[in-house]
């Protein structure tokens, strides 16, 4: 068996592509809390909740109404991200003029409640979802089997993530979004409807998560506190990350995914906590955040 | 941040107003008088929280910070409190003593670098951080992962009170409380306070004045994150337990639930919401996921309607700050 610095390459490649999946979710997840943020001025805490009911939203659809993973893939993100835009239209909007800490407390209870109804129907275990037949199976690369669905997920992450980098960072659309950012009163000036932006923005941000959760659904099973400890690892990436910038988001997200999974190849105890530790040294060198700049 | 700017703010006059004295008065009337009435150890844990939320009321309300970690302090200081008790001999009150310092070291720790960023990013990193510290007290072998630290003996206080007797253990623990909850009522009207405010309402104007903006939070970070160890040791000693539930984050979302519903920056807010989060809690345990729940629609409810608290509300009918 060939090895790399004592390490089976089968396991070594086998946590990096594992890496590289928890890395996609960080990215996808860091980077809808940092659209959010750009506009709302909002972290959202609801966004592991969001993340786990994109995953049920899946469950349901399938076995409710036949629809497999395509049609979820496509629908879950509409459901939750119109779920977003009810409570942003009806809760969120009232805490504008507010300092910013009631909108994370305001997230933090609705992530409570959406948990724990979740977690009062269908109990902790979880719930299984299988991968979509198109996708089982696997390629043989000679020093590893790559499962098809894991490459795929880590592809389709890849194609959302610069994908909604174009859109913000290219388009006419972005530049109006990015204007909003800068300076929501003068883009009101101009004749753009800043409030129902910010409402389909907070659409959009949530949708990503919702996006990510069916994408995780047949990796994790899905279970109502699926989206409960993730949501503190992506906070730590976007303080890594810093949220002054999209494609900051992507990268940090990726990276501290691929670091997550060497470190459990090479010291396993720390896999848990190496995220945080990183976040601890990039405070103390730059507490800006690698991307970020201070505002 | 000036996330109390709704609430009332306390005068900035050295003396005690005489309506304060009245209230502090009825509540040390109710913690002694309640326990014949009502089940001693269930008022212990209220107390236990009480100083907690106290602890965090003194960051979030005085110095404008929201730390959502503040369950590292609380669940660390019952861990080695626990630990040094059952396993080398501690009396009763160095095994406390021992919890409440490394809570303080911890909060040094934690404190230096949190407050390096401000908002938001602040709760963010506190939670982060006491994440890691949850994770380190799954995985560490002294704190027997789900199991918890079990059976610690409460033994004798300073070789004279015997801890075992329930009402003796009650009013050990009313007397922690009291003396945290005055340490916190001298802290924030003191200079110290007033500068704190200071840096709460307008941090650059603060720092313009001379005043190191980053030494005074972190002073008040550490003397919150020691408390919340007090009281964490205390729990600690009361259950005869250490247990995982305290360093999780939920506990960390528990105690901001408390204060927020008793009224941030009140100076009895947090032992009035502490008291009602614990008696709701305890009517509410049969139902399972349902607690998460009705924690959470208070959530919702405190931040969209009711942002100035119980204590809040009830200084502003009477037009004297509680």
């Amino acid at each position: 068996m060939t090895t790399v610095f004592g390490i089976p390459t089968q396991a070594l490649f086998g946590q990096l592509l594992i890496g590289l999946i928890n890395g996609s979710f960080y990215a996808i997840l860091s980077l809808g809390l940092a659209v959010i943020f750009g506009l709302l001025n909002i972290i959202n805490f609801t966004h592991g909740a969001q993340y786990m009911m994109g995953a049920f939203v899946a469950y349901f659809l399938l076995q409710w109404a036949g629809l497999g993973y395509w049609w979820a893939l496509l629908i879950a993100p509409l459901v939750v991200g119109l779920i977003g835009i009810v409570l942003e239209r009806t809760m969120l909007q009232r805490l504008y003029k507010l300092d910013h800490l009631y909108g994370l407390l305001l997230t933090f209870g609705l992530a409570l409640i959406i948990q724990g109804l979740f977690r009062n129907e269908f109990g902790s275990s979880g719930l299984p979802y299988s991968i979509p037949p198109q996708l089982t199976g696997g390629q043989n690369l000679g020093f590893m089997v790559l499962p098809n669905y894991r490459a795929w997920v880590v592809a389709f992450s890849l194609v959302v993530c610069l994908g909604t980098w174009y859109v913000i960072e290219r388009t006419k659309l972005g530049s109006y979004l990015r204007a909003a950012t800068e300076n929501p009163t003068l883009v009101r000036a101009f004749g753009v409807n800043v409030p129902r932006m910010i409402t389909l923005t907070y659409g959009f941000g949530v949708g990503l998560a919702a996006l990510a959760g069916v994408l995780a659904a047949p990796i994790y099973q899905v279970n109502p506190l699926m989206g409960a400890d993730l949501i503190i690892v992506v906070f730590a990436v976007v303080v890594i990350g810093g949220m002054g910038s999209i494609m900051g988001s992507i990268v940090t997200g990726f990276a501290l995914g691929v670091i997550e999974g060497l470190t459990k190849v090479f010291y396993p105890e720390a896999s848990n906590t190496v995220i945080f530790v990183i976040m601890a040294l990039v405070l103390l060198v730059k507490p800006a955040g690698l991307f970020g700049r201070e505002r | 941040m000036a996330i109390t700017r709704e609430s009332v703010t306390l005068p900035a006059v050295s003396t005690t107003p005489r309506h304060q004295y009245v209230a502090f008065g009825v509540m040390l009337a109710f913690f002694v008088v309640a326990p014949f009435f009502v089940y001693p150890l269930f008022l212990m844990k209220a107390l236990c929280f009480a100083l907690f939320a106290c602890a965090f009321n003194l960051l979030i309300g005085y110095a404008g910070l929201l730390s959502f970690g503040h369950a590292a302090f609380l669940g660390s200081a019952g861990y080695l409190t626990a630990h040094s008790a059952k396993v080398w001999g501690f009396p009763p009150e160095l095994a406390i003593l021992t919890g409440t310092a490394t809570a303080g070291v911890l909060g040094i720790v934690i404190g230096a670098l949190a407050i390096r960023r401000q908002g938001i990013y602040f709760a963010m990193i506190t939670l982060a951080l006491a994440q890691m510290i949850y994770f380190f007290s799954l995985q560490a072998p002294f704190t027997h992962g789900e199991d918890g630290i079990q059976a610690v003996p409460r033994g004798v206080l300073f070789g004279l009170l015997d801890l075992r007797q329930p009402m003796t253990m009650y009013f050990v623990v009313l007397a922690i409380f009291v003396g945290g909850f005055l340490l916190i009522y001298r802290t924030i009207h003191s200079p110290f306070g007033q500068v704190l405010k200071a840096i709460r309402e307008n941090e650059p104007r603060a720092v313009s004045l001379g005043y190191t903006a980053d030494q005074y939070k972190l002073i008040a970070f550490v003397l919150s994150a020691t408390l919340s160890g007090l009281a964490g040791g205390t729990k600690a000693m009361v259950f005869q337990l250490a247990s995982l539930t305290d360093v999780h984050w939920t506990m960390s979302g528990e105690v901001v639930l408390m204060t927020l519903l008793g009224g941030l920056g009140t100076v009895f807010g947090p032992v009035a919401g502490a008291l009602v989060v614990v008696a709701l809690e305890n009517y509410l345990a049969q139902l399972g996921a349902w607690v998460t729940i009705v924690q959470g629609v208070i959530f919702v409810v405190c931040v969209l309607t009711f942002r100035r608290g119980i204590i809040g509300e009830l200084a502003r009918i009477l037009r004297k700050p509680l």
